[in-house]
């Protein structure tokens, strides 16, 4: 069972994701710089999803519509769907090896993509091509490293 | 709404409504959100709450960086100071020797304009203000800098560095502003080519070093190296402020209009200190008032 001191965890974790995902990076790096915020709530979603609900991902989308200066609400729906993926198939995606995780991540992070680009669409600023997919890639490959690091903070069941 | 999802002891899929139901609820806020953001001025008040809150983070995040130009400042040597010291003061003896000449000129200008005295300053009051967070992704081009609403700042007010025009002010928090960049691809700046008075409007690209100018026909006098100044249209930016350079233009015998590029001349991505300007309404370069001028 997880405990109670991970409720912590999570938050500190979180905003660490949050910090690497704002912290000001030069042009040609912002672009391919992978979601960290987005990745820890996948994690978080999948390992301890009775810890982390989707309320997480709503407030961590929250918290990246404010610093990331979008529509506020965009980034919020579109975690909470990911969080709401990732907590119904908890079961089948630990149960994968590292490499075939990856490619769900994949799979989860281009719909995250689309649902910004949708939304972006219906509220007439709908721009950037194909670039905008990039972090969706650099984000799967950088799935195994955060399964690594955020793994040494609790003990998976 | 506390305990939703965050109950440890409930089993996930126990007792409370199902994780189906729960998404369905955060998406209708959302939702919600969205649409008051997007057209209410509650949501411009909640966003101002908002900025408020995140004030404190973005300081937090911009501080190694912050420190670590301190840490470079403090370090240097007292010759390389003595050096950049020498080499200011000859700018400021530059600056000083043209400002002369300018007086002369504006005394001139208004003697032909049938005038008195020379016209007050265009600039009524500036200040300078500090770039906490830089976005510069292909969607969104914009700066937060640490000074808002408690500091004066207004929204649509004019940003410039010492080369020319920034950006204008797209939000204001208590705090903190947010400034859309003219390389912001939802920006679009009236602008004169300064050689021939030629008018047209420079679009941002998405691109921190590069601005379009979608709207000059082909046949149109615009030439590679051409300095852009703003015109003064638009009721943001006063006539005759630098702009941007242009630095490719491509006609094709095909189509009607030119694809210009412009280098802005302004330090985009690299602002660190930017200056908030208020101008002088009955000056003749002001800002022309447009009915509504909105980013």
């Amino acid at each position: 069972m997880i405990r109670r001191d991970s409720f912590a965890v999570i938050a500190i974790t979180c905003i660490a994701g949050l910090v690497l995902s704002v912290v000001p990076l030069p042009h040609w790096l912002a672009l391919v710089r992978p979601g960290f915020l987005v990745l820890v709530v996948l994690y978080w979603s999948t390992m301890a999803p009775l810890a982390a609900g989707i309320l997480l991902g709503f407030l961590c989308g929250l918290a990246l519509d404010v610093f990331q200066l979008s529509l506020l609400g965009q980034h919020a729906l579109a975690l909470a769907m990911l969080a709401y993926l990732a907590i119904r198939f908890h079961l089948l995606m630990r149960a994968k090896p590292l490499f075939e995780q990856s490619l769900y991540v994949l799979a989860a992070l281009v719909a995250y993509e689309v649902v910004l680009w949708a939304i972006d669409g219906w509220t007439g600023h709908a721009r950037g091509g194909a670039a905008r997919l990039l972090p969706a890639f650099t984000g799967a490959l950088t799935w195994p490293m955060v399964v690594g690091v955020l793994g040494r903070f609790h003990t998976p069941r | 709404m506390a305990g939703f999802g965050t109950s440890v002891s409930r089993p996930l899929y126990g007792r409370g409504p199902s994780p189906g139901l729960r998404f369905f609820f955060y998406a209708l806020l959302a939702a919600l959100l969205m649409y008051l953001d997007q057209r209410g001025n509650w949501g411009g008040r909640l966003r101002y709450s908002l900025m408020a809150a995140a004030y404190p983070i973005q300081a937090v995040v911009n501080s190694p960086s912050a420190a670590w130009q301190w840490l470079t400042e403090s370090s240097r040597a007292r010759t390389q100071l003595r050096i950049e010291n020498a080499a200011l003061r000859a700018r400021q003896r530059e600056l000083e020797l043209a400002l002369m000449r300018q007086q002369a000129l504006q005394q001139e200008n208004a003697e032909l304009r049938g005038l008195h005295a020379a016209l007050p300053p265009l600039a009524k009051r500036w200040q300078l203000a500090e770039v906490i967070n830089v976005e510069t992704d292909p969607l969104r081009q914009r700066l937060v800098i640490n000074k808002g609403s408690r500091d004066g700042v207004r929204r649509n007010q004019a940003v410039i560095d010492a080369a020319g025009i920034l950006g204008q002010v797209a939000r204001v928090g208590p705090w903190s502003a947010e400034v859309i960049l003219i390389t912001d691809p939802e920006h679009a700046l009236p602008v004169q080519i300064a050689r021939n008075g030629l008018r047209t409007i420079a679009v941002g690209s998405g691109s921190p070093d590069q601005l379009v100018l979608p709207y000059l026909a082909v046949n149109s006098d615009v030439k590679s190296g051409d300095e852009l100044r703003s015109s003064g249209l638009g009721g943001v930016f006063p006539a005759g402020y630098p702009v941007a350079r242009v630095i490719g233009v491509r006609r094709e015998a095909r189509q009607l209009l030119a694809q210009v590029q412009a280098e802005p001349l302004a330090r985009v991505d690299r602002a660190r200190e930017v200056m908030l300007v208020d101008f002088d309404p009955a000056h003749p370069a002001a800002p022309v008032a447009a009915a509504d001028a909105r980013p």
